[in-house]
């Protein structure tokens, strides 16, 4: 565990290097740059609102702000472990040539991910103030599923990278998972408006959807639903757990497959 | 000891690996249900054993395939030996085909951080050595545009100067000192050679006999991942054209 420890301690330089990296190179040649943080998930809220509120035929004054939690979470999810599913096929060449520890590489991406993430929140601070939802002292409890998506993606993400290697289209596999978890998770409608009440035990399986919920409640100013942060909070600490014991168990086969 | 500097103590490395590569989901489930995941051992490194002391230039000869770069790949720590284990007494540098882990889209001034990390140095060292490295690349303009405009002589340079600005303890050379055009050749000898000076070990990959001869102390030659003759730096590359004679 020491000797663990003072690895990371002489590598924490490169996490903070490989993390930069991919925030870089993301919005390099664009000419809006980080910018885009912001306007991306702006405009598929508008869009979403668009088409959904028709849709639903109920457009309340706060439902961007509904759509815009939802996506941002969701959102974050999906890249961060998409790109940490990639991430230790795609140092390839490093992996190779030089002794590096290579949890890094999965961890530096979530991490890239989720500063974007935390940026991207300026845009619903933004949508809240324009269509006055007021900050509530509840918006302290944001704390608890900002933390636990954070664990949930790093869990999958470590289980993800190491699998990713053996095979190689497991990427579509979790590309087709994730649309699961999108269906499940209630970005763009309410699960009272869809679902009847014998189904929606659905929603309380899927972690991501209990950080959603949670995270909309303390944007819009009411208490947390207990066994939903319990549940996931045991599921960003057992999935980060697995992620870590059979990344650890196959890191060493890596390099005679990529 | 004191002066000793590697150990590679047994070291075996050993591959199982299905006969036909197998590298998804779908083919391993139907080759699963068919049984059809037929898989074959390959032993790259066969129980070798050798010790280097401080200061001992160590010439690794071999054909094709006998094992060499899986043995670099052991010291230089990559590469997890099946069974035995190494030991090394202070840093490795490994000079493994140079500025392979650049990241293309990355301006080489960037890259200098990012590879400089990934060799494990400190923040505040690569700070210290910046310009030294820079100096050394000699690129010029080109520091701050980005490395997939770089000829693969350019990109050898500055990873070159990048692997040898820290001053290593182990010294992994596997069939770099062709590094460049002339003029950088003969900095880059001359870098290697003042190490070589002040008393790094060196573990040294070739198959030209006069280098050898030249620049390393002992010698070992493998053949089908085992030590098939050590001794000295001259024995050795009379031993490995009296394998190749034949």
């Amino acid at each position: 565990m020491k000797r663990f420890w003072n690895n990371f301690v002489k590598y924490r330089f490169l996490l903070s290097q490989l993390t930069e990296k991919d925030i870089k190179l993301k919005y390099r040649n664009s000419y809006l740059g980080i910018i885009w943080t912001l306007l991306e998930p702006l405009l598929t809220m508008i869009v979403l609102t668009l088409v959904f509120s028709r849709l639903l035929g109920k457009d309340t004054q706060d439902f961007p702000v509904y759509i815009l939690t939802g996506r941002l979470i969701f959102a974050f999810y999906q890249n961060a472990t998409k790109q940490a599913l990639r991430s230790v096929r795609s140092h390839a060449a490093m992996i190779k040539k030089v002794y590096v520890p290579k949890y890094m590489y999965p961890l530096s991406a979530v991490l890239s991910n989720y500063v974007t993430f935390l940026i991207s929140l300026v845009a619903l601070v933004g949508v809240a103030v324009v269509r006055n939802v007021r900050p509530t002292l509840w918006l302290f409890q944001a704390f608890a599923p900002l933390l636990i998506i954070l664990g949930l993606a790093l869990g999958s993400g470590l289980i993800l990278s190491a699998a990713a290697v053996f095979f190689r289209d497991l990427e579509y596999l979790w590309g087709v998972a994730t649309m699961i978890i999108m269906y499940a998770s209630a970005i763009f409608y309410r699960v009272e408006d869809v679902f009847s009440e014998s189904n929606r035990w659905i929603f309380t399986l899927n972690p991501v959807y209990a950080c959603i919920d949670n995270f909309r409640s303390a944007v819009f100013g009411s208490p947390m639903n207990l066994n939903a942060t319990i549940y996931s909070a045991a599921m960003a600490v057992g999935l980060t757990l697995i992620g870590c014991i059979f990344f650890y168990r196959n890191q060493d086969k890596f390099i005679l497959h990529i | 000891m004191a002066d000793t500097s590697l150990i590679v103590n047994n070291v075996s490395v050993r591959y199982r690996l299905t006969e036909e590569k197998v590298d998804n989901l779908k083919e391993y489930v139907i080759k699963l249900v068919k049984r059809d995941l037929r898989y074959k051992d390959f032993l790259a490194l066969d129980d070798v054993s050798f010790e280097l002391k401080k200061g001992d230039r160590l010439a690794v000869m071999g054909k094709n395939g006998a094992g060499k770069s899986t043995l670099m790949k052991v010291v230089a720590g990559v590469l997890k030996p099946s069974s035995g284990n190494v030991t090394c007494c202070g840093n490795v540098a490994p000079l493994l085909e140079l500025g392979a882990g650049f990241d293309m889209q990355y301006s080489g001034a960037e890259n200098i951080w990012l590879y400089g990390a990934m060799l494990g140095y400190s923040k505040a060292f690569i700070k210290s050595r910046y310009d030294e490295i820079v100096e050394f690349a000699d690129l010029g303009a080109f520091i701050n545009s980005p490395v997939k405009n770089y000829s693969s002589g350019m990109r050898a340079r500055l990873g070159f100067a990048l692997a040898t600005v820290v001053e290593p303890d182990i010294l992994i050379l596997d069939e770099v000192l062709s590094v460049g055009d002339a003029a950088f050749k003969k900095k880059s000898e001359q870098k290697i050679m003042s190490m070589f000076d002040k008393g790094t070990t060196v573990l040294f990959v070739s198959h030209s006999e006069t280098q050898v001869k030249n620049l390393c102390t002992k010698g070992i030659l493998l053949d089908h991942g085992k030590i098939v003759f050590s001794g000295t730096a001259k024995e050795t590359a009379e031993e490995y054209s009296k394998i190749n004679g034949k």
